[in-house]
C-alpha cells in the first residue's frame, strides 16, 4: 500500500526534481563515505606506498640521508641465515598448527553436534582460549612447563619419563608452541564446523541409513566429510594466516630462543624493524610477510566464492 | 552424529545389541571430549589453582590443586600492589571503548553509502575496502611508527587507536546488512522530510543491531588482546594495556612469584572470561562471523 504510493510520487517527479535529487545522493554519498576513505589513505594506502618505497632504501630510523638499493633488501633477505630460519620455523610451525588445529577441531565439532543436553557445556569449555589473554594463558603456560616446578614435569617423572626442557630444547620449543597455537585454536574451528555441519540437511543420513550405511564412520565419509568440503577449505585457511602470523607466544615464552629456534617471520620482523631499527630491512621483510598473507587471501576469496555458488 | 543409536526397525540386530553398542559409543565419545575439555581447561584451572597457594607449595610441584594453606589474599593484593593491574584494565577499556566508538561513527555512514547510494568512486571504494580486509596490521606498522615518532606521539592513547579507526571488516559486514534493508522505508522516510543523516543514525542503524553487536564483541576481544601494536608504540608502564602489562609485569616479576603472577593473569583475563561466559552466543557469533581475526 506504501510502496505503491511512493513508487506513484516518484514516477511524478518533474525532471528537475530528480536531477536536483540524484545531485543531493552524489553529495551525501560522498560525505558519508569521506571520513572512511580519509582514513583508508592515511592509515592503509600511504603507509604501503611507504613501505615499498623504504624496502628499496637504505633507511634506518633517524638516519639523516638514505639512497636507494633496489632489491638489495629483499637479496639480503634470502640469503640471510636468521631469515630463512625463521621463515623455516614458521612454516614448520603452521604445518603443525594447520592439521592439529582443523583435524580436533572437526573431530570435536562432530561429536558435539550430536550432543543434546551437554552440546553447551562442551562449546563452553573448547571456546574458552579463543576469548582469554592470549599473553596472560603463555605466561600460564610458561609455569606449566617449568622443568622443575611444573605439574607437566612433575607427572613425567612419576611416570618414569623424566624432565622434559619443553622451552628449552631447541628442538622441542617450537612444537611446543605450536600446541600452545592448537590448544588456543580448536575451538573457534569448532566452532565453524558447528555451523557447516548444522547446514547438512537431516534427511540425507536417513537416505543413507536406507541405503545401508549403517555405521558413523561410513556416515562421515560418505555425507558429512564431501558435504563440509567448503567449511573445511574454509577453516584450513583461516587457520594458515591466523597461525602464519604466530607472534605472542614466542615473544613471551621463548623470544625466539633457544638460539633462535622458535624465531618466526613476524617476530623477525618486529625485532630488525623495531629493536634494531633497520627499517629499510624490516619493510622488506614486511613486504615478504604481506604477499604470504595475500596468497592466502587470495585462496580464500576464491574459497568463499565457491561456497556461495555450492 | 556417528554415536546415535540407530532407530530399532532400521536395524538388523538385535535391542540389546544395540542398546549395549549405544552405551559404548557415548562412552567413546564423551571419554574423547573430556579428554580434549581437561586439556583446554589444565592451564585456567592451574592459574587459578596457583594464584591461591604459598610460595612454598608452588615450589615443591605437586599435582594438589587445592592449597593447604589459602594464600589467595597474599597473591592478589601483592600483585595489585606490585604492578597498576586495574591501570593496565582500565586502559584495555579506554583502548576498546575509544577504538570501537570511532569505527562504528565512521563505518556505518560509510556502509550505508556504499550500499544505499549513488556516488561517485563508490565501486573503487569498494575494491579498496576488499583489499584492505586482506591487510593485517603488522603491514602498515612500520610506515605509522615513522608517522607516529615524527609527530612525537608515541606513548599516547591516541597511537594505540589510530591504525584501527577504520576498520574495513565493519564497513564490509554493515554493507551487507544495510543491503537488505528496504528501500521502502528510506524512500518513506526521505518523503516524511527526514535527512540522510537521520535516516541513517534513527532509521537503519537501529536494524543492524544484530551486526552491530556481533562487531562489537569481536572488536573488543580483538584490541584487549592486542600485543603486537601497543608494543611497537608504548613504552610507558601506565599506558599499557593487558597484554602489555601482563609482559612488564612478567619481566619484572623475572619468573620466581608464581603465585602473583597467576594471580596477576587470572585478573587481566576475567573480564573477557566473565562477559563470555554470560554472553555466550553473542560472544561465539561475533567472533567467528569473521572467520579472519
Amino acid at each position: 500500500m506504501a510502496a505503491t504510493a511512493i513508487s506513484s510520487a516518484e514516477a511524478g517527479l518533474p525532471q528537475g526534481r530528480a536531477n536536483r535529487q540524484a545531485l543531493v545522493e552524489k553529495l551525501v554519498g560522498m560525505g558519508f563515505a569521506f571520513p572512511a576513505f580519509l582514513l583508508l589513505l592515511v592509515i592503509i594506502i600511504t603507509p604501503l606506498i611507504v613501505l615499498f618505497y623504504l624496502s628499496l632504501t637504505d633507511y634506518e630510523l633517524g638516519a639523516l640521508d638514505f639512497r636507494s638499493v633496489g632489491l638489495g633488501n629483499f637479496q639480503k633477505a634470502m640469503s640471510d641465515p636468521v631469515f630463512r630460519r625463521s621463515l623455516w620455523n614458521t612454516v614448520l610451525y603452521v604445518s603443525i598448527v594447520l592439521p592439529g588445529a582443523v583435524g580436533l577441531g572437526l573431530l570435536v565439532a562432530v561429536l558435539v553436534h550430536s550432543r543434546k543436553r551437554t552440546r553447551s557445556f562442551y562449546e563452553m569449555i573448547y571456546f574458552l582460549p579463543v576469548t582469554s589473554t592470549l599473553i596472560a594463558m603463555a605466561t600460564v603456560w610458561q609455569v606449566l612447563l617449568h622443568p622443575r616446578l611444573g605439574p607437566i614435569n612433575a607427572f613425567l617423572r612419576q611416570i618414569g619419563i623424566g624432565e622434559v626442557a619443553f622451552l628449552s630444547d631447541p628442538s622441542l620449543a617450537l612444537p611446543t608452541i605450536a600446541v600452545i597455537g592448537i590448544w588456543q585454536l580448536v575451538g573457534f574451528n569448532m566452532v565453524l564446523f558447528l555451523a557447516g555441519l548444522s547446514a547438512i540437511p537431516k534427511d540425507l543420513y536417513e537416505a543413507a541409513e536406507i541405503d545401508g550405511c549403517a555405521n558413523g564412520i561410513d556416515r562421515f565419509l560418505t555425507i558429512t566429510w564431501p558435504l563440509l568440503g567448503p567449511t573445511t577449505m574454509f577453516v584450513i585457511i583461516t587457520t594458515s594466516i591466523t597461525a602464519f602470523k604466530v607472534f605472542d607466544t614466542v615473544a613471551v615464552m621463548t623470544r625466539g630462543g633457544p638460539a633462535g629456534a622458535s624465531e618466526v617471520l613476524l617476530y623477525a620482523v618486529y625485532l630488525e624493524g623495531f629493536q634494531y631499527f633497520h627499517t629499510a630491512y624490516a619493510a622488506a621483510l614486511t613486504i615478504i610477510f604481506l604477499v604470504f598473507i595475500l596468497i592466502f587471501s587470495v585462496i580464500q576469496t576464491f574459497v568463499i566464492d565457491r561456497r556461495v555458488h555450492y | 552424529m556417528s554415536t546415535q543409536p540407530l532407530p530399532p526397525s532400521a536395524v538388523q540386530t538385535s535391542p540389546g545389541l544395540a542398546r549395549t553398542r549405544h552405551i559404548l559409543g557415548l562412552v567413546v565419545t564423551h571419554g574423547l571430549l573430556l579428554t580434549g575439555a581437561a586439556f583446554i581447561l589444565l592451564p585456567f584451572v592451574w592459574m587459578l589453582a596457583t594464584s591461591i597457594k604459598p610460595p612454598d607449595e608452588v615450589f615443591t610441584a605437586t599435582f594438589s590443586l587445592w592449597p593447604k594453606r589459602f594464600y589467595g589474599v597474599e597473591n592478589y593484593s601483592y600483585a595489585l600492589t606490585a604492578a597498576p593491574l586495574l591501570r593496565f584494565a582500565l586502559n584495555g577499556a579506554i583502548l576498546c571503548g575509544g577504538i570501537l566508538i570511532i569505527q562504528l561513527l565512521v563505518a556505518i555512514p560509510c556502509a550505508y553509502a556504499l550500499a544505499k547510494l549513488r556516488f561517485p568512486g563508490r565501486d573503487v571504494l569498494f575494491v579498496l575496502v576488499l583489499l584492505g580486509l586482506a591487510v593485517p596490521v603488522q603491514v602498515p606498522a612500520l610506515p605509522l611508527y615513522i608517522g607516529l615518532a615524527n609527530l612525537g606521539l608515541l606513548n599516547t592513547y591516541f597511537s594505540m587507536m589510530v591504525p584501527f579507526f577504520l576498520s574495513v571488516f565493519a564497513i564490509f559486514l554493515l554493507r551487507q546488512f544495510f543491503k537488505s534493508f528496504p528501500d521502502d522505508i528510506i524512500h518513506a522516510a526521505r518523503l516524511d522530510g527526514m535527512s540522510e543523516f537521520e535516516i541513517v543514525w534513527r532509521v537503519v542503524t537501529p536494524s543492524a543491531w544484530p551486526a552491530i553487536a556481533a562487531f562489537s564483541v569481536f572488536s573488543i576481544v580483538a584490541h584487549w588482546n592486542d600485543l603486537y601494536w601497543p608494543l611497537i608504540v608504548i613504552t610507558d608502564a601506565s599506558l599499557a594495556p593487558p597484554p602489555l602489562g601482563m609482559m612488564f609485569f612478567a619481566n619484572a616479576e623475572t619468573g620466581s612469584n608464581y603465585g602473583a603472577l597467576t594471580a596477576a593473569a587470572t585478573i587481566l583475563t576475567a573480564p573477557l572470561v566473565i562477559t563470555f561466559l554470560f554472553a555466550r552466543r553473542q560472544f561465539i557469533q561475533g567472533i567467528t562471523m569473521t572467520g579472519v581475526k
